[in-house]
């Protein structure tokens, strides 16, 4: 078969398609799915910009073959916020100026959300290392790393998330 | 129409206070269309054949078995792109045609050679694989110096230096600046530093590679979706390139992930343009990231010659530059911006500096950041430390002491209006960052910088809505956040809320002509423009409400958002705001408006002194920056956290360019390194927090004394980053990218020289 | 091009033997899909290996602990016997990649990826680890250093795949460490990596250690010099000088974009002289 057939979780939604056996899991979510909040930024895994998370893990999509997705569960940047509701890392992006451009931000929002569901209180280093594997050519990272600094303050309920 | 100036305005209601930006929900939530965001019905997925060789001639292109290859509906070559009048009497563009699509000769690794319409991207890839070019392979040149010399092979044979002369040559330009008498100024000197610099070329590395949707109808009228920081640059360069008149293509501005220079060209647009022509279909073209490195435009990497003089008291007598830049296949390498900002900073009594911008077989430099600044800074204030050092005078002094101030002369010729080096010297000066002791194997290292920064040609329209709410539409694409300065200017003029103005990019059949966004001209330029086109709303809005109260035009003013009686001889009327008026336009004369087009000027250069601390492994030649500060003035900081972020960003770029990143070829000319993993960019793990403050000196330019601050911070920071190596290690980096098996063979080359 | 995802690891094998073509095995995928996405590959067959739950296993065996092919490196970090027991293959094999490839990657890919810059492999090489092998004639037991024969290529014949690896049970008093250099702090090859196994009698004499070395030769190699240097000695200063000269000696690398032939031969030296300080702090606690 060059075809597969596909049936998989994205986002809680049960999803079928078909695919090439080189498609990557990016360009079906980006060309077959019309979920283009994933980007491809090298294609190689070298610029996190495609990061989605499979079973409860990130993976750069660019590095998943869209056959492999099969019974697994993908969580990407279009199931972040609950409906009009922004996830309290995407609210601090915003507050923070922690974009520019925008093009490594999904990316980047689903790899510190996976931080914090693991490490609720992550120090300064560990943040950075964990996201690492997200580039970002505007911010320079500062406010990037301030803005997953104060989100995940307030999702350990402290007041001051300054 | 002088404009009203008031560079002094201190009461701001909005600007200053920018708190959320108007496309950031759609950009956190993975809503927002980029250039590789767009689909047609219909569409084919094009790819492009590149060049394996460095240098060489085509002497033939075999298309046919890709065009039999089942799903391919196109393939285009040079011959899709004839010559016509308009494109031959334009030497510029008859490059970008030529670097677009090789004609005759490739000219370097990755080089266009022909392209592929195909029903998807595998079909299109196995396709090329197909198409058979037959090469003659040329000898090649990748380094300056080596193009620069007698007998270096030849990229153009009617290249002639500054279009004179018999011989060909790699040297298109040279250009000289200055004033004084140098060798005055050297007799005059108590201390000379003569030192030769390199620098390595930098790639832009936005994360977005170039992408375009490009769809030509029956009747010859087309449409492009892209990303590019200007989109009216890309529909006038692929009119002219395609033959097509301009009226007939229209050309949308996708969402911009990153450009700093390098999206003010074109390279993929004409192709898809011309695929699509050929097809009748929708076509879309998005470059992978090996393209991105091989085939669009990094920097000009360069080879600088410094010479500085000074007295032992401090004063800098005389400064002279020879700047070689070789900028790729095509002439163009911004030695003169290098030359003119090299002593910018500085007032020294007699300057000289010599710019020559060179060919090579390597992708036609872009703009980037700044461009030619940094690496001409680099070795000018490297200079300028040692110079500080070996009088013994504190760095930050010894600048203060030569710094360009207000009204002094700048190196390249004009007088300084209001500038605010002095104050970002002195902030560096009174920062704490600058009085924490260092420990072993560290160092602290000092720069200042400079750019000119742009204005240029920009229309703006702004509309007030049915519910006076306000629509405004700008014409420069937003690169970080400039729609948010735009509707946070037009709120303060208008006296609205912040919230009740929305700003779009509006494609260019909509609006009148705008440059590209470069030059940090976006905020200054479209915003003295959004203002202005406010204010010719505010005098329609007045207008209308003379009519309705039965007065003369001139007995109305606006304030606070609603047009009142200009004094107590207009008579007693309760205000009538932007809502009221706008409810009623249309019984009062139809749909209210204010637009403003402009050439403009006056945009008031900016200047930042950075401090860098760094620590150096001397067993393995690694640099770890431990702090960084950045002082820079802003004029009037419209949305002040977004101008630390320009400030940052720009600060991590330069700093990626100090340490790590460079195009690195090998014998045959190709590029070594076409992608992240080993074209390094710095990562997040690889700095600390990057501390901010910004000086506000109001340029008299604009009316509310905006600067633009995009550049200037990517300007110090190669220079203090080497200084503050040479500070740690007592060697002075001359070679950047500073890399760790340089500075370990610098270090044991040089083991200690005294500074 | 053909994907299958076997549930066993005898479809498995039969599937590779049977192939024609360019056929290739797929652990995480890491590498396999940027060189497929890139054109250097044009695979017939891929066959998936993380279908097969026997490949998922980390299990405590007599003599050891066996990794199975398709744990990914970010398990291998979460696993607390590996990372008390082995923290040196755990480091080395942490440092592949990024967060996300921490995800997908996996050691015995690193392994059969066959690049001389492998980050896990040097420290395997040091732990002595045992690939088991297993293919259309049975299966067996190689070393680790075996095999990787040349860049991009190994000793694995058609149809047999590495199905698991034994990281042996180590003495008292010993421990382990793993060092790679790299221009930034993450997301490089590295330049040079070295990993060191050593193991100290009851008076801090080391009685037996295993070096090996990456990024320096066409394989990760295991350099018997280097042991001798520490072998007999309390790894002492005079014995670090001598591990040193001896991992500059052993390396021959080339000038690539990533570092000097000049540069590589010292930062051998200088990296095995860090990694066995931290492998001796670490067999001092043991």
């Amino acid at each position: 078969m060059t075809h597969s057939h596909v049936t998989t979780t994205i986002n809680g939604d049960t999803v079928d398609y078909l695919c090439d056996a080189e498609e990557t899991l990016l360009d079906v979510l980006r060309d077959r799915l019309g979920m283009t909040g994933a980007k491809e930024g090298c294609g190689t895994g070298d610029c996190g910009a495609c990061t989605v998370e499979m079973d409860g893990r990130i993976v750069c999509s660019c590095l998943v073959l869209g056959a492999e997705a099969d019974g697994r569960s993908i969580r990407t940047i279009e199931g972040m916020a609950k409906g009009e509701e922004l996830h309290p890392l995407q609210r601090h992006f915003l507050e923070g100026a922690a974009l520019q451009c925008g093009i490594c931000t999904p990316g980047i929002l689903v790899a510190a959300r996976a931080l914090l569901e693991k490490n609720p209180n992550p120090s300064e280093t560990e943040i950075r290392y964990w996201l690492a594997g997200n580039l970002c050519r505007c911010t320079g990272y500062d406010k990037i790393i301030r803005a997953v600094q104060n989100a995940a303050a307030e999702m350990r309920g402290e007041s001051n998330a300054a | 129409m002088p404009l009203d100036h008031n560079p002094d305005k201190k009461d701001f209601k909005v600007v200053g206070h920018v708190k959320t930006r108007p496309d950031g929900v759609d950009k956190v939530t993975g809503r927002a269309k980029f250039g590789a965001d767009m689909f047609a019905p219909g569409m084919l997925h094009a790819k492009i054949l590149r060049s394996p060789h460095a240098h060489a001639r085509i002497k033939s292109i075999d298309t046919s078995k890709a065009e039999a290859l089942p799903g391919v509906k196109a393939v285009v070559t040079a011959a899709d792109f004839p010559d016509n009048p308009d494109l031959l009497a334009n030497e510029e563009l008859v490059n970008i045609r030529y670097n677009v699509m090789a004609r005759g000769k490739v000219l370097y690794d990755g080089h266009a050679v022909a392209a592929v319409a195909a029903v998807n991207p595998r079909v299109a890839r196995q396709a090329l694989k197909l198409i058979e070019v037959d090469y003659e392979v040329l000898p090649h040149v990748v380094d300056v110096e080596l193009a620069m010399a007698p007998g270096a092979p030849i990229l153009h044979e009617d290249l002639r230096t500054n279009g004179e002369g018999d011989e060909p040559t790699n040297v298109a330009r040279t250009i000289e600046i200055g004033h004084g008498d140098i060798d005055a100024g050297f007799k005059e000197a108590d201390f000379i530093v003569e030192r030769t610099f390199t620098a390595g070329a930098a790639h832009q590395g936005y994360i977005e590679p170039h992408a375009c949707l490009a769809n030509v109808s029956g009747d010859g009228s087309g449409e492009i979706w892209c990303c590019t920081q200007g989109h009216f640059m890309v529909r006038d360069f692929c009119a002219q390139i395609c033959g097509m008149e301009v009226s007939k293509l229209r050309v949308t501005a996708s969402e911009i992930g990153g450009g700093f220079g390098g999206k003010t060209t074109i390279f993929i647009e004409p192709v898809a343009l011309a695929l699509s022509r050929k097809t009748g279909r929708p076509v879309k073209l998005v470059m992978t990231r090996d393209e991105v490195f091989r085939a669009t435009g990094p920097t000009a990497s360069s080879s600088t010659h410094i010479k500085m003089g000074c007295t032992k008291d401090g004063v800098i007598t005389a400064a002279y530059a020879e700047l070689h830049y070789q900028g790729g296949a095509f002439p163009g390498a911004p030695s003169d911006m290098g030359a003119m900002t090299a002593f910018a900073c500085y007032q020294p009594k007699a300057v000289k500096a010599l710019g020559w911008d060179v060919v090579t077989n390597r992708p036609k430099q872009a703009a980037y950041r700044a461009p030619g600044a940094p690496m001409a800074a680099f070795a000018v204030e490297s200079v300028v430390s040692e110079l500080a050092a070996k009088i013994g005078m504190d760095p930050i002094d010894f600048r203060l002491k030569n710094a360009a101030t207000s009204g002094s002369r700048s190196s390249y010729g004009p007088t300084y209006s209001d500038i605010g080096l002095v104050e970002t010297l002195e902030a560096a000066k009174a920062h704490p960052n600058y009085s924490i002791p260092l420990g072993p194997n560290q160092g602290r290292g000092v720069a200042s910088g400079f750019w000119f920064n742009f204005g240029g040609q920009t229309a703006v329209s702004l509309n007030v809505n049915i519910d006076g709410s306000v629509a405004l539409s700008v014409g420069t694409p937003d690169i970080g956040g400039s729609r948010a300065s735009m509707c946070a200017m037009a709120a303060e003029e208008l006296g609205i809320p912040y919230e009740n103005v929305q700003t779009i990019i509006a494609d260019t059949g909509s609006l009148g002509y705008n440059d590209v966004t470069d030059g940090s001209r976006v905020t200054f330029a479209s915003g003295l423009a959004t203002i202005e086109a406010a204010r010719n709303a505010k005098k329609v809005l007045c207008a209308r409400a003379a009519k309705i109260w039965g007065i003369p035009e001139d007995a109305v003013k606006w304030e606070d958002g609603c047009a009142i009686p200009a004094g107590p001889n207009a008579g007693e009327f309760p205000p009538l705001s932007i809502k009221e008026l706008a409810a009623q336009a249309g019984e009062t004369g139809g749909p209210i408006a204010g637009h403003y087009e402009i050439s403009a000027d006056g945009a008031g250069p900016s200047f930042a002194t950075h401090i860098v601390d760094a620590e150096v492994d001397r067993e393995t030649g690694r640099i770890t920056i431990l702090r960084y500060l950045i002082v820079q003035d802003a004029g009037k900081a419209v949305s002040p956290t977004y101008v630390e972020g320009q400030m940052q960003g720009g600060a991590v770029q330069g700093i990626g360019w100090a340490l790590n990143e460079e195009y690195i070829y090998n014998d045959k000319g190709l590029l070594e390194n076409p992608g992240f993993l080993d074209y390094r960019i710095p990562v997040a793990s690889d700095l600390p927090m990057i501390d901010t403050q910004i000086v506000e000196v109001p340029n008299p330019g604009h009316p509310y004394g905006v600067r633009g601050v995009g550049e200037t911070s990517i300007v110090p920071p190669l220079g203090a980053v080497a200084n503050a190596v040479a500070a740690a290690t007592g060697t002075r980096p001359q070679e950047l990218p500073v890399s760790p098996p340089r500075l370990l063979k610098l270090m044991k080359d040089q083991p200690l020289a005294a500074e | 091009m053909r994907f299958e995802s076997p549930a066993t690891v005898a479809e498995a094998v039969t599937l590779l033997n049977e192939a024609t073509g360019t056929v290739y095995p797929m652990a995480g995928g890491t590498d396999l899909l940027v060189r497929l996405r890139s054109g250097f590959v044009e695979p017939d067959l891929i066959v998936d290996l993380k279908r097969i739950d026997a490949l998922h296993m980390i299990v405590q065996e007599a003599d050891g602990l066996r990794v199975g092919a398709a744990v990914p490196s970010a398990e291998l970090n979460e696993h607390a016997d590996a990372l008390a027991g082995w923290p040196g293959v755990c480091e080395a094999t942490g440092l592949i990649g990024s967060t996300q490839v921490q995800g997908r990657c996996t050691m015995v890919g690193n392994l059969c990826n066959a690049s001389p810059a492998a980050d896990s492999v040097p420290a395997l090489v040091a732990a002595g680890a045992i690939a088991r092998v297993v293919g259309p004639n049975g299966t067996r037991d190689v070393p680790v250093e075996e095999i990787p024969t040349a860049p991009g290529r190994t000793s694995l014949k058609k149809g047999e795949i590495i199905e698991s690896v034994l990281l042996p049970t180590k003495p008292a008093h010993s421990g382990e460490a793993y060092l790679r250099f790299i221009p930034r702090t993450e997301m490089d090859i590295a330049v040079v990596g070295v990993g060191i196994s050593l193991t100290l009698d009851d008076s801090g004499i080391c009685t037996d250690a295993r070096v090996g070395l990456g990024a320096v030769a066409a394989t990760v190699l295991l350099v018997e010099d280097a042991a001798k240097a520490l072998i007999g000695t309390k790894v002492d200063d005079a014995a670090l000088d001598a591990l040193a000269a001896a991992c500059s000696a052993a390396a021959s690398p080339i000038n690539d974009k990533r570092g000097t032939i000049e540069f590589r031969v010292e930062i051998a030296g200088t990296l095995a002289r860090r990694a066995a300080k931290i492998a001796l702090a670490r067999a001092q606690q043991n």
